[in-house]
């Protein structure tokens, strides 16, 4: 009896995700009949001519995460190596707390903090708004920074403890055993910390929201603003466009679903591989 | 060169690390400058008596506090949603399942763990269209759509760390059970789950402050940054994290500009709490 309670309960919890998949791909089913599909993949979104391209929120999309990852990867491995041998042991807990708080930090609370901070400091510095792609960028890469460290140093922490005699035996110091040994050897870990981090970057709404200015172009300078896919289904349903509009609006769920389905069998791959090696 | 390249890897190490902690005070810093002066009684309650809301209801114009109670109203109902749901499947993950069953539900579980927010609020949005055409043309978007939707975005969270905490429980607890004869659900029940209250409870809370802090789904399913005190589970609501974002975008005078700074600030002592007390279970789990 309890077992099979048990059972429902975990099907339902499973079945979630193909019913958001399913409802995606039932609302987007217009989409495929006669010329729509053609018209979806155009560099124009103008609502009011009857143009409804989204490659410019793909692209937008595609270009904001990579390059926070760009931004957020190197700091965040900075971070993990200095709390595993970089840097002095007594500095290592307070910093993964500050790291813990940082990941506590609503992205809301992010979002109002840039968009009166750094956006104004851009703004100067330039001849726009300030709101661009370089302020969500920076945004986002403060706020992706936490899960990649949190996944890194569970994956340092693991190894240590197998290498650690090791390394003494060898004669290494905290810094050659990081560097020669712990590194080389977590490359898959490393590998996944990024993927996810992607994943955390391109799945973010808030921060090209409030930050990225959100004009529908393909994102060409680090000044300019942009409109991501995630923004994109946001807006669309708050200014309540015609139906043409809702359309494309679920093409665009179904490409950011698609692409959570790939970030997941990347991490899926990597997992399964490492076991596979031992 | 090795040794350079040493040198050169320790600087940058040195370099991130003092960043990080510098970033937090910064944002924790350009909080309170801007905030601090507003946290004050007028700031839940603007000009109505402190006690004539509370305890009468009275409306509240220009405070957060309906919209603390429209994010204290959600993050309940999530909870009633999602805690029993997300244990019992974590339970059966870690207890019952076993070959492929475990592979596609842990499967269709981290995929859910990994679509973004506003996916869930577009869910709730085609559901609303859905019903619409279907059998309730008068359906529209609410606090109980709100709850719904983010139930499914702290779902995974609440069975991996279900999941996580019994499976790490150590192997003599098992053995103690079987050797007292008791059945596999007895043995849950009086003793894997008294075991792992613990992590249970600190995934329970971690799920909590998800919920409490979510501005893309909500803002797809029903809040408003005018609704008062929420009346009904199919009413339009307010919540913390949408005010700080409609004041971020909307703000008319620098007072509610101000206002939204203080906002901010009860929602990350909110959220940061929350990580306190999870973070507190689990040292306890530690120790033990």
């Amino acid at each position: 009896m309890a077992a099979r309670l048990l059972y429902c309960a975990a099907a339902v919890s499973a079945l979630a995700v193909l019913a958001i998949l399913a409802f995606l791909v039932y609302f987007s089913l217009p989409l495929f009949q006669g010329d729509q599909l053609a018209a979806l993949f155009s560099w124009h979104w103008r609502p009011l001519q009857n143009e409804f391209g989204i490659l410019p929120m793909i692209a937008a999309s595609l270009a904001l995460a990579v390059s926070s990852m760009l931004v957020a990867y190197p700091l965040a491995l900075g971070v993990c190596c200095f709390a595993h041998g970089l840097g002095p042991d007594w500095a290592a807990r307070p910093l993964l707390v500050a790291v813990r708080l940082m990941s506590s930090v609503p992205t809301v609370v992010y979002g109002l903090v840039a968009a009166f901070s750094l956006v104004p400091l851009i703004r100067g510095a330039s001849s726009g708004s300030g709101l661009c792609w370089l302020a969500a960028l920076l945004t986002l890469a403060v706020l992706a920074l936490p899960t990649i460290v949190l996944l890194l140093d569970n994956q340092f922490q693991r190894l240590e403890s197998e290498i650690r005699l090791t390394a003494a035996a060898l004669g290494l110091t905290r810094v050659q055993e990081m560097l020669q040994l712990t590194l080389p050897l977590s490359s898959r870990g490393l590998v996944m910390a990024a993927i996810l981090g992607f994943g955390r970057a391109l799945g973010d709404t808030l921060v090209p929201l409030m930050l990225a200015g959100n004009a529908p172009q393909p994102p060409l300078s680090l000044l300019d603003p942009m409109r991501t896919l995630t923004a994109h289904i946001a807006l669309v349903v708050a200014t309540d466009s015609q139906s043409a509009a809702y359309n494309s609006l679920f093409a665009c769920g179904l490409i950011l679903f698609l692409l959570t389905v790939l970030v997941n069998l990347g991490l899926r791959r990597i997992r399964t591989g490492a076991t596979a090696h031992g | 060169m090795a040794d350079r390249q040493e040198k050169l890897s320790v600087a940058f190490a040195w370099l991130s690390a003092l960043l990080v902690p510098a970033l937090l005070a910064m944002v924790t810093g350009f909080l309170l400058r801007r905030g601090l002066p507003s946290l004050q009684v007028a700031l839940w309650f603007g000009d109505t008596p402190p006690l004539a809301a509370l305890l009468h209801g009275a409306p509240v114009f220009d405070g957060i506090w309906p919209a603390c109670l429209g994010t204290l109203y959600l993050v309940a109902l999530v909870a009633l949603m999602a805690v029993p749901l997300g244990v019992a499947s974590g339970i059966f993950l870690a207890e019952y399942a076993g070959g492929r069953t475990k592979l596609a539900f842990s499967f269709c579980i981290e995929l859910l763990a990994g679509i973004p927010s506003i996916l869930m609020g577009l869910f709730g949005f085609a559901l609303i269209l859905f019903l619409r055409r279907s059998f309730a043309p008068e359906a529209n978007t609410c606090l109980l759509l709100s709850a719904f939707c983010l139930t499914l975005l702290v779902l995974p969270y609440l069975i991996s760390s279900t999941r996580l905490a019994i499976e790490s429980l150590p192997d003599a607890l098992r053995l103690t059970g079987a050797s007292l004869g008791l059945s596999h659900w007895q043995l849950i029940r009086r003793i894997l789950l008294p075991a792992s209250a613990p992590g249970i409870f600190s995934g329970v809370i971690l799920a909590i402050g998800r919920a409490a802090e979510d501005t893309a789904v909500i803002l797809m399913t029903g809040v408003v940054a005018n609704a008062g005190t929420p009346g009904s589970l199919t009413a339009k609501y307010e919540a913390l994290p949408f005010h700080i974002y409609y004041l971020a975008a909307e703000y008319q005078s620098p007072a509610e500009l101000a206002q939204a700074f203080a906002t901010a600030l009860v929602l990350l002592a909110l959220t940061g709490l929350l990580l306190l007390a999870a973070r507190r279970l689990q040292a306890g789990l530690e120790i033990k």
